[in-house]
């Protein structure tokens, strides 16, 4: 039980000061808690926190809010982290389904990242433009891309200053020397908030669907010295390769192979130098913006290299 | 960044003289799918190399199946590319060519000795595309200033791979430098 570990873990910082606890004796109490009396984990662990707290003799606002790992949202990396965050409201988007209480954008001066809130959680509404110290959030990973969530035991405080939200835009050149598997012409799941492309007509949560078409290109950027893996998007792909998602469902009826889009596609754009730019989201480079690039100048070439040498 | 992903190797941008004298390769671990690196004379390993150039001649050389021959002409020499049924891709590129063409092309380098026991050295291509001369131009720079810069490293802070290559091969990275620096002479003085 990867997570109760990390409840763990995070229950037992809270209470480092002020009790002597064991990480496996919180853990093994968490589980009693939740396979045995099937309490649901954050309920269990607010429960537990609760009970440390007493024995601790300790006030609510005793406890150090910022017991977890503070982070800077764009270093976050690592699926199943519980982490706090000090962040801005930058947009609040219109949750897809019931079950999502508010949906959006955070941001600190590293950079912005996807929050969601449950329904269930039962948690004060945050507000578009107020800086909140989130407590107790946890990190998700999705097709590399991370957000954080919000749960029952999230502690939301509204506070004073103001934070300007960084622009984590990175811009990388290079040759694009490879396009991965789940390029050209896909089809992701169509339930809510899901999304996933289907591999063999199969989402990998929910099963056999039907799916909706979508465009996409996963490929590596390569300058000779490092590696980056880019996503374009639909509309991104669709200018890279000049093939419109309606004609690419044209050719793929045509040949009875989705595969022959991404076949037509890849002959115009790999063993090419393109300059992206747009949000990092783990290992990927989302590109928001591209350009195909042209000859250097070996007169600035050399130029630089007089400067160097 | 997390570290969970085995990171890809990097494609070296080297040119048809350098390249052609890669006699020594190696792997870093014991594992049989290790990757093999050849050695750069400038001193930098090479797993996977990006290159460009004119595409002179395509030959089908295989026996009982297909095994194409290509011969890319940088400013520098020619590079052997070859292509069989592995490379599915590739060889239908080879095969349906018509040159003289530019081309760009990812692959991996793959050392032979010869009956005479010379060692050779090719490319095993992973794509073969047909670009521009924009392109092409943009490359054959390129390839100069990480050439000039690996020389400059190798000179300066030298890794073990730049230590290796001393060791290793009787002609030193400057040598290289100074082709590269011609090529962009001779590129500029064409321009004008």
């Amino acid at each position: 039980m990867e997570d109760l570990t990390q409840q763990a873990k995070s229950v037992h910082a809270q209470f480092d000061e002020h009790l002597d606890l064991d990480v496996d004796a919180i853990e093994s109490r968490l589980e009693t808690l939740v396979s045995k009396y099937r309490i649901p984990p954050e309920e269990a662990q607010r429960s537990l926190i609760e009970n440390y707290r007493e024995e601790a003799d300790l006030n609510h606002d005793d406890l150090d809010p910022r017991s977890n790992n503070h982070v800077d949202v764009a270093t976050i990396d690592e699926d199943e982290q519980w982490i706090d965050v000090r962040v801005k409201v930058v947009e609040l988007w219109e949750p897809r389904s019931d079950a999502i209480a508010q949906v959006g954008l955070l941001g600190d001066e590293s950079g912005r990242i996807k929050f969601v809130s449950f329904a269930t959680s039962d948690l004060a509404e945050l507000e578009e433009d107020s800086v909140y110290e989130l407590s107790n959030v946890v990190t998700d990973e999705y097709e590399g891309r991370y957000s954080i969530k919000l749960n029952r035991t999230t502690s939301i405080t509204e506070i004073e200053e103001d934070i300007e939200p960084g622009n984590d835009h990175d811009d990388q050149t290079g040759a694009l020397v490879d396009i991965q598997r789940g390029s050209g012409l896909v089809k992701r799941c169509p339930t809510d908030d899901c999304t996933r492309v289907l591999q063999n007509g199969r989402c990998s949560e929910h099963g056999e669907v039907d799916g909706e078409f979508d465009l996409r290109i996963k490929g590596v950027l390569d300058d000779g010295t490092t590696v980056q893996e880019v996503i374009f998007d639909c509309e991104q792909t669709e200018e890279l390769t000049d093939i419109t998602l309606d004609r690419a469902k044209e050719i793929a009826r045509d040949k009875l192979d989705t595969g022959a889009v991404l076949e037509r596609m890849e002959p115009d754009i790999v063993g090419r130098y393109f300059e992206v730019t747009g949000p990092k989201f783990g290992r990927y480079l989302l590109v928001d913006e591209f350009e195909q690039l042209g000859a250097l100048s070996a007169d600035e070439a050399l130029e630089q290299l007089e400067v160097t040498a | 960044m997390s570290q969970s992903q085995p990171s890809r190797s990097v494609a070296r941008r080297v040119f048809a003289t350098e390249f052609n004298d890669i006699t020594y390769t190696f792997k870093e671990s014991d594992e049989e799918r290790a990757p093999v690196y050849g050695l750069l004379p400038t001193g930098e390993r090479a797993n996977r190399v990006f290159i460009a150039g004119t595409l002179t001649e395509t030959q089908d050389v295989g026996g009982d199946s297909e095994y194409w021959q290509g011969r890319v002409v940088d400013p520098t020499d020619t590079f052997f590319v070859y292509a069989g049924q592995y490379q599915p891709e590739a060889a239908a590129m080879l095969r349906e060519a018509e040159p003289p063409v530019y081309v760009s092309i990812v692959g991996k380098p793959r050392t032979y000795e010869t009956d005479d026991g010379e060692m050779n050295v090719s490319i095993r291509p992973e794509s073969i595309s047909i670009i521009d001369d924009d392109t092409r131009d943009r490359w054959v720079v390129e390839t100069a200033l990480q050439t000039v810069e690996r020389a400059e490293k190798a000179d300066e802070h030298p890794t073990e791979y730049a230590t290796m290559a001393d060791e290793q091969y009787a002609i030193t990275p400057s040598a290289y430098s100074e082709s590269a620096l011609d090529v962009l002479e001779e590129m500029e003085e064409s321009h004008d």
